[in-house]
């Protein structure tokens, strides 16, 4: 079912003088969609979002609504709304009065603002609340305030830029349910902008993950987590651990990495580098935490790492045992706490198991900085 | 004794000194309108008196002062508080590395002497006026253009300074939330950013009012045949003042007073509701009556209450109260005064001529002219009058009405000045 309206970027070129901010994006969104932009600060997010409002010109490329061109339109004109990084209320007008000023704008009369900043009121959960100020509300609430003013414009796709990223954790995961729970209840589109894979992650239908401009890797959660296409998406999204090395075998969608310090070992390849990577080149593996498991010491073999434990941390659900690694990165492991004893390794050296496809290879890329 | 209790008592001192030097001349002032002598005194006090209020309102060159003065004021606030706003606007619009230029340039007015954009609009304006061939009378060379044009030149950036600090808070993406819920720009600009820009607006508006009110410099080469208050004013000193001047600063004083009152009073309510707000929900705040609490806060205010209604009271009474009784009775005592002093003058010189006789056997019968020379011009070089303190010469004069006698002679009158020392 595709309710909704789609937003298409086709080679989307975004340059301030040289600098160029967003490189060739190409995205599909589906009508309805949860949709969401994951990437690190100054990545491009916001900048793409301007273009898709309209208060940016592409330089280059078409941003599409519903499959038409949005060339020459302005953001007064556009089906969107926006939901700003500061949210933006206007803080001389009581919430009821920010709620509709969209009907304001098209003459609507003070009494059926009134009803229906009620009705939205109602639906954000702070009903009675529109004769505040902007400045007398919370946080949590203003951020609720400013959603149902872009609702209240009954847009066709919705933006929000990093609306929660202001907002305390207990807040914010409160928030990711109810967000998530309005954008099914109007059916509209959203576009969602983040650098936190948690809400990406709990959120959206599709992700697109970017890095300085450019997007590395586009969709669902599960995919993004277990079938990263770039060292980037790999080390980004969620924790992940690394092993460089050179590809010495390919076997079908799986190859052998001969690592710097790890000896020879294997993985499946990314379903985005199979067929690309070949033998020799440079690559990196990633295995997560909660794939690796403890082994009896000195067990062999190409899915075995032996390591020296420099410290563990008891989590109280996890039980993280920290070894030496590549590069200066450590390898982290986190054992699962259902209420068995754990030794202290620390000093020791111990091996380490994984399942060939919990481990992924990825060409040598650009990692993620913390 | 004690050094911190010097250093208390010297702070006390130094601060009474300090304000009497502040307002002191206003109080002497305004104290003098209310005094029934011809120049302005408050010493001796002789008769209250509000009669030189109603001879300000009957002045006819001091009300047409005002009233240009008012058009004047009106229009410089357009002028200037829109030409403040787009440039203040624009500021925030340029291209950055222009910024600090631009910001220079539209500053530069306020640096520049008065007197210099008074003559340069003058001119400017004629030229503009030749050019197009048009008479000595077109609306180009009118006064009130010229004036407000030429006052506009430079409170025009004072303006811009005051809207540009709020425009500094203004957050940018407000406009663009109006815009992208489908406002025009027309609209994001009317129901966003001029709301937001109102309480700058309207300082930079009263600022503009009382800069254009009190201009002198400038005004003087453009008023042309529209003399606003102060170059009425500057015009009247030539020809004496009388206290009727000193009733219109009295009058400005107060209504300044007041205003300022009104609106202090007006911030503390709003803090307080803002205050109240926080812990109460809006339907408890209708019903209370926030009023008094900016009282209980400030004592200066009440202090200025205290006043305010005192010099209501006062003037108040003053409406049911004549003065006339009082001011014949200081011309009746004045002019008994004068006769005792001739009389004793009569009687001094009939002594000496009876001594001067008794020794000289008559020989010069003639005496200094100095007892006939009562009239006030004459007697300002008289020695004699330096040393009474309490009646002078220029008032002694019995003459009939006492608004009129005076201005002429006494601007330049040496004693007039003493007698306001004391
Ligand atoms: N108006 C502009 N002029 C020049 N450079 C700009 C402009 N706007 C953004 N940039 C640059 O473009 C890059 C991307 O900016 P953008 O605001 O899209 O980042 P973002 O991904 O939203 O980051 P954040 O998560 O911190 O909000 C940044 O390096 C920024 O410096
Ligand atoms: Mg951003």
């Amino acid at each position: 079912m595709s309710a909704g309206v789609g937003v298409d970027l086709e080679n989307l070129w975004i340059r301030f003088g040289d600098f160029v901010a967003v490189r060739d994006a190409n995205v599909n969104i589906k009508g309805g969609d949860f949709f969401s932009f994951l990437g690190p600060s100054g990545c491009g997010k916001t900048t793409i979002l301007r273009a898709v409002s309209g208060f940016l010109d592409p330089s280059e490329g078409n941003v599409l609504i519903g499959g038409n061109n949005m060339q020459g339109i302005g953001p007064n004109k556009r089906p969107t709304a926006l939901i700003f990084q500061n949210l933006a209320l206007f803080p001389l007008m009581k919430v009821w009065e920010n709620i509709t000023f969209s009907m304001e704008i098209q003459g609507a009369s003070a009494r059926e603002r009134r009803k229906r900043a009620d009705e939205l009121l109602d639906m954000i959960a702070l009903p009675g609340q529109g004769d505040k100020l902007p400045s007398e509300l919370s946080g949590g609430q203003k951020q609720r305030v400013a959603i149902a003013r872009a609702l209240c414009a009954e847009p066709d796709v919705l933006l929000l830029d990093e609306p929660l990223s202001a907002l305390d954790l207990k807040l914010r995961q409160h928030m990711r349910t109810e967000l998530r729970e309005i954008q099914q209840r109007v059916g509209i589109t959203f576009i969602y902008i983040t650098h936190d894979q948690g809400e990406a992650l709990t959120m959206s239908d599709d992700i697109a993950v970017m890095r300085a401009g450019v997007i590395d890797q586009i969709g669902d959660g599960k995919t993004i987590y277990n079938d990263p296409s770039t060292a980037f998406a790999a080390s980004f999204v969620g924790e992940n651990n690394v092993f460089r090395g050179k590809v010495s075998k390919i076997i079908g969608n799986e190859a052998l990495i001969s690592t710097n310090r790890s000896g020879e070992l294997h993985a499946r390849i990314s379903t985005a580098n199979q067929g690309k990577l070949q033998v020799g080149d440079d690559a990196m593996m990633f295995i997560r935490p909660e794939a690796l498991s403890l082994a009896p010491t000195g067990t062999q073999g190409d899915h075995y790492v032996t390591a020296q434990v420099n410290h563990e941390e008891f989590e109280g659900n996890t039980y993280n045992i920290f070894t030496e690694g590549d590069g200066g990165k450590e390898i982290k492991i986190s054992i699962p706490n259902l209420g068995q004893s754990f030794d202290d390794h620390t000093g020791q050296p111990i091996t380490l198991e994984y399942d060939v496809s919990n481990a992924v290879v990825v060409p040598a890329g650009e990692l993620a900085s913390e | 004794m004690n050094p911190d209790k010097i250093i208390r008592y010297s702070i006390w001192i130094y601060l009474a000194i300090f304000f009497a030097y502040l307002l002191g001349p206003l109080i002497i002032m305004s104290a003098t309108a209310f005094n029934s002598p011809g120049f302005p005194r408050m010493t001796p006090w002789e008769c209250l008196t509000f009669d030189w209020f109603g001879a300000l309102f009957r002045d006819e060159r001091i009300l047409n002062g005002i009233w240009n003065s008012v058009l004047v004021g009106i229009g410089t606030v357009i002028m200037s508080v829109s030409m403040g706003l787009a440039g203040a606007l624009m500021l925030t619009q340029i291209w950055p590395k222009l910024r600090a230029t631009y910001y220079t340039i539209i500053i530069a007015p306020i640096l520049i002497p008065g007197v210099v954009l008074g003559i340069s609009t003058l001119v400017f304006w004629d030229r503009i006026n030749r050019m197009l061939g048009l008479g000595a009378d077109s609306f180009l060379s009118n006064g009130l253009f010229l004036t407000i044009i030429g006052q506009s030149t430079f409170i025009a950036s004072y303006c811009m300074l005051v809207l540009v600090a709020r425009l500094q808070r203004y957050d940018m993406t407000l406009t663009e939330a109006a815009l992208d819920l489908g406002a025009t720009h027309a609209q994001a600009f009317r129901k966003v950013l001029m709301p937001f820009m109102f309480p700058a607006i309207a300082s930079a508006g009263v600022l503009a009012f009382l800069a254009s009110f009190e201009n002198y410099n400038t005004t003087t080469f453009t008023f042309g045949e529209y003399p606003t208050l102060t170059i009425e004013l500057a015009q009247k000193v030539r020809y004496g003042i009388t206290p009727a001047i000193s009733a219109l600063a009295f009058m400005i004083v107060a209504l300044t007073v007041f205003f300022a009152l009104v609106n202090e009073a007006n911030i503390k309510r709003k803090a307080l509701i803002a205050e109240a707000r926080k812990d109460a929900t809006v339907g408890e705040l209708a019903g209370k009556v926030e009023v008094p609490g900016f009282l209980s806060r400030n004592p200066a205010a009440i202090a200025l209450i205290v006043l305010l209604i005192g010099t209501a009271t006062v003037v108040g009474s003053a409406m049911a109260y004549s003065p006339d009784q009082c001011i014949a009775g200081v011309q009746e005592q004045k002019r008994l005064e004068t006769e005792r002093r001739i009389q004793e003058l009569r009687d001094q010189r009939a002594k000496d001529a009876a001594e001067k006789s008794q020794q000289e056997g008559g020989a010069e019968t003639q005496s200094t002219p100095k007892p006939s020379n009562n009239s006030g011009f004459g007697s300002v070089f008289a020695p004699g009058t330096l040393e009474g303190s309490d009646s002078d010469a220029g008032d002694a004069a019995p003459t009939d009405s006492g608004g009129n006698n005076s201005g002429f002679g006494n601007v330049f009158d040496p004693n007039a000045l003493q007698n306001d020392d004391n």
